[in-house]
């Protein structure tokens, strides 16, 4: 296997410190409050990167579009397309004429300029506030190769919505999931990775063996996922720098399923069923060492770590129907925290630590929806015939799901915690199960 | 049973091929636990296999245990119980079992689309397990017997209605291959 992630090791950030002028944070009238939810969106500009030596020409427009692309499917931002633009931007470094922005309503412009030299390539970029005339943040630098060309727009494009929103980016993330083909009651079933917008999708699976719900680690180099390849559900583990793989968390006589690392990547947590029975287990990768969690007469699946890694969400049917329970990570007493009507699988905790998603099953539908940790504040975000599979984005603002229409197949959605802007990922064909990486260094 | 049809003759022929067939040997449960009971899915499609499809007539052939006797029992939503008619199958296979010890079996469990993915697995076990402790009373031997959950992953027919998930829900008792 070749390796995953695009040579950007070079990739270096440069602060511009040509035009200083940056305003106090609070003082910044270019603000989103996302949390709140957005109702209009802001209107920006991004025009083509302006191309400092000829082989930055082929990037110049290809740059601009991933930026406006990405700053538009948050639905937070809208553009003011090229065509409409008054000004020109023809040189990085001259001075910005506000009046032909403000004229065409725009309230952020971002600028930016690429040249390369050989496979080298440099992305400059800048943020104005048009109604103020004023920069926002200092002007960035990004070199690294030509073939990550779009992290780079994607670098451009989370510097942008943090300086707006003042929440983290998560542009430059990728997300494993499995690619599903072939008819339903034969379904070949491969891990997939891709850019979090639908692009460069690599297979890391060759669809031989059923695999399902794969879960990325918190630095984004390993993969733990549930593999059929020996008969019985096992646990892979695979390192997507090298391509080595191994079977991890056997349990004897039982169906391994439902893994997830620690937020540390030290240990794992999975569900292993035998005996009619399934419960958690954690297991230390640098021992092998493996722990029981839970021992109780029922069904206790779908664990997940809090970001401190002090507790573990899952659910269990001890109560007679699926829930979502609270535990120290070293097992021990439960905290029942759903008491809302319906069924509710698959908690994961926010990397933020303030909320959990989860699944749930209420009169005949599928709901991804938030809770408080304490189980409080619950909110349905989404509903349709078939809703799964939450995970977060590396800032904690957006849920990335599988969802199934009747009688379609399976795709991957996305929704922001506000219940706004759902919007379906692209994919080469079915997917599901989609876990979503860090943010790229 | 009237499930039964022509396609699981066919797999009953694919799955017979496969267990003579080296690739689907070994560690596999003889390849029969992803090529018998309608859980066929083309892992191994390199080649075209020739196998015997066994007469339904012969009592002692693998399509009579398949077609006549039933090689599997239904679950209700969420449920793991098995109904009156699902013990009366599961006592029928027993005799078979007993009078044919040389087979082993591969117990697969299985639930219908309407649930989450991981829980689907959970609740198949308990399908899966709940079909062979019966088989277990009935004087069938632990020794020859392994569960394997597909959840909701291998659906027997898949259509977004209640007809399908009615006989999604479901433990199938999968000849796996001769034993010793």
């Amino acid at each position: 296997m070749t390796r995953l992630f695009h040579s950007l090791t070079a990739l270096a950030v440069l602060i511009l410190t040509s035009f200083a002028a940056s305003l106090p944070a609070q003082a910044q009238p270019l603000r989103l409050q996302i949390t709140e939810g957005v109702i209009e969106p802001m209107p920006f500009a991004m025009p083509a990167f302006v191309p400092e030596n000829s082989g930055g020409g082929q990037y110049a427009d290809r740059l601009a579009r991933v930026v406006a692309a990405n700053l538009t499917n948050t639905g937070l931002f809208r553009e003011v397309p090229p065509q409409a633009h008054i000004g020109r931007i023809t040189s990085f470094d001259a001075g910005v004429n506000y009046a032909d922005w403000r004229a065409v309503n725009v309230q952020a412009l971002i600028t930016g300029a690429v040249s390369v030299q050989g496979n080298r390539m440099t992305v400059k970029f800048r943020l104005f506030d048009v109604l103020t005339g004023q920069q926002v943040g200092q002007g960035l630098q990004f070199a690294g190769t030509t073939d990550s060309w779009r992290r780079m727009a994607h670098k451009v494009s989370d510097a942008v919505y943090s300086r707006i929103t003042g929440e983290g980016g998560y542009f430059d993330s990728r997300v494993v999931f499995i690619s599903e083909s072939g008819p339903r009651t034969s379904r070949t079933r491969r891990l997939a990775i891709m850019d979090q917008d639908g692009e460069n999708v690599q297979f890391l699976t060759d669809g031989r063996a059923m695999v399902i719900g794969p879960r990325i680690s918190l630095s984004g180099e390993r993969i733990l996922y549930t593999t059929y390849e020996t008969g019985t559900p096992r646990l892979a583990l695979m390192n997507t720098q090298t391509g080595q793989r191994q079977l991890v968390g056997d349990i004897p006589g039982a169906q391994v399923f439902s893994p997830r690392f620690s937020p540390d990547g030290g240990s794992l947590v999975f569900s292993a069923a035998r005996g009619g029975n399934t419960d958690l287990y954690r297991m230390q990768l640098s021992s092998g060492q493996i722990q029981q969690l839970t021992s109780s007469p029922s069904i206790a699946t779908g664990p997940s770590f809090s970001p401190d890694g002090r507790f573990i969400a899952f659910e269990s049917d001890r109560s007679g129907t699926s829930q979502i329970y609270v535990m120290p990570a070293s097992g021990g007493e439960a905290r029942r925290i759903s008491f809302g009507q319906g069924r509710y699988n698959t908690p994961v905790w926010s990397p933020r630590g303030d909320l959990i998603a989860f699944t749930k099953q209420n009169a005949g539908r599928f709901h991804i929806g938030v809770m408080r940790t304490d189980g409080s504040e619950e909110r349905l975000l989404t509903a349709s015939f078939l809703d799964e599979s939450p995970t977060w984005a590396p800032n904690g603002r957006v849920i990335m799901f599988t969802r199934e229409a009747q009688g379609g197949d399976p795709s991957l959605f996305s929704v922001d915690i506000t219940g706004r802007n759902l919007r379906r990922i692209p994919t080469p064909g079915p997917a599901s199960d989609p876990s979503w990486g860090p943010l790229l260094q | 049973m009237t499930l039964t049809s022509k396609a699981l003759l066919l797999l009953a022929g694919i799955a017979l091929a496969a267990c003579n067939n080296p690739r689907g040997g070994g560690s596999f449960g003889g390849g029969g636990a992803d090529g018998f009971g309608g859980a066929n899915d083309g892992f191994f499609d390199g080649g075209i296999t020739t196998g015997n499809l066994g007469d339904p007539n012969d009592p002692r052939s693998v399509a009579h245990f398949q077609q006549r006797i039933g090689d599997r029992v239904f679950f209700t939503v969420d449920s793991s119980s098995l109904t009156a008619e699902g013990r009366a199958t599961l006592e029928a296979q027993a005799r078979w079992l007993n009078a044919n010890p040389q087979f082993s079996i591969v117990m697969e469990g299985h639930a219908d689309e309407r649930g989450t993915r991981d829980y689907n697995i959970a609740l198949g076990e308990r399908r899966a397990n709940a079909a062979m402790q019966y088989l277990i009373g009935q004087g069938v031997s632990a020794n020859r017997m392994r569960v394997v959950s597909y959840g909701k992953d291998r659906p027997v027919e898949a259509c977004a209605a209640q007809r399908c998930w009615d006989i999604n829900r479901r433990a199938v008792t999968a000849i796996a291959g001769v034993t010793g």
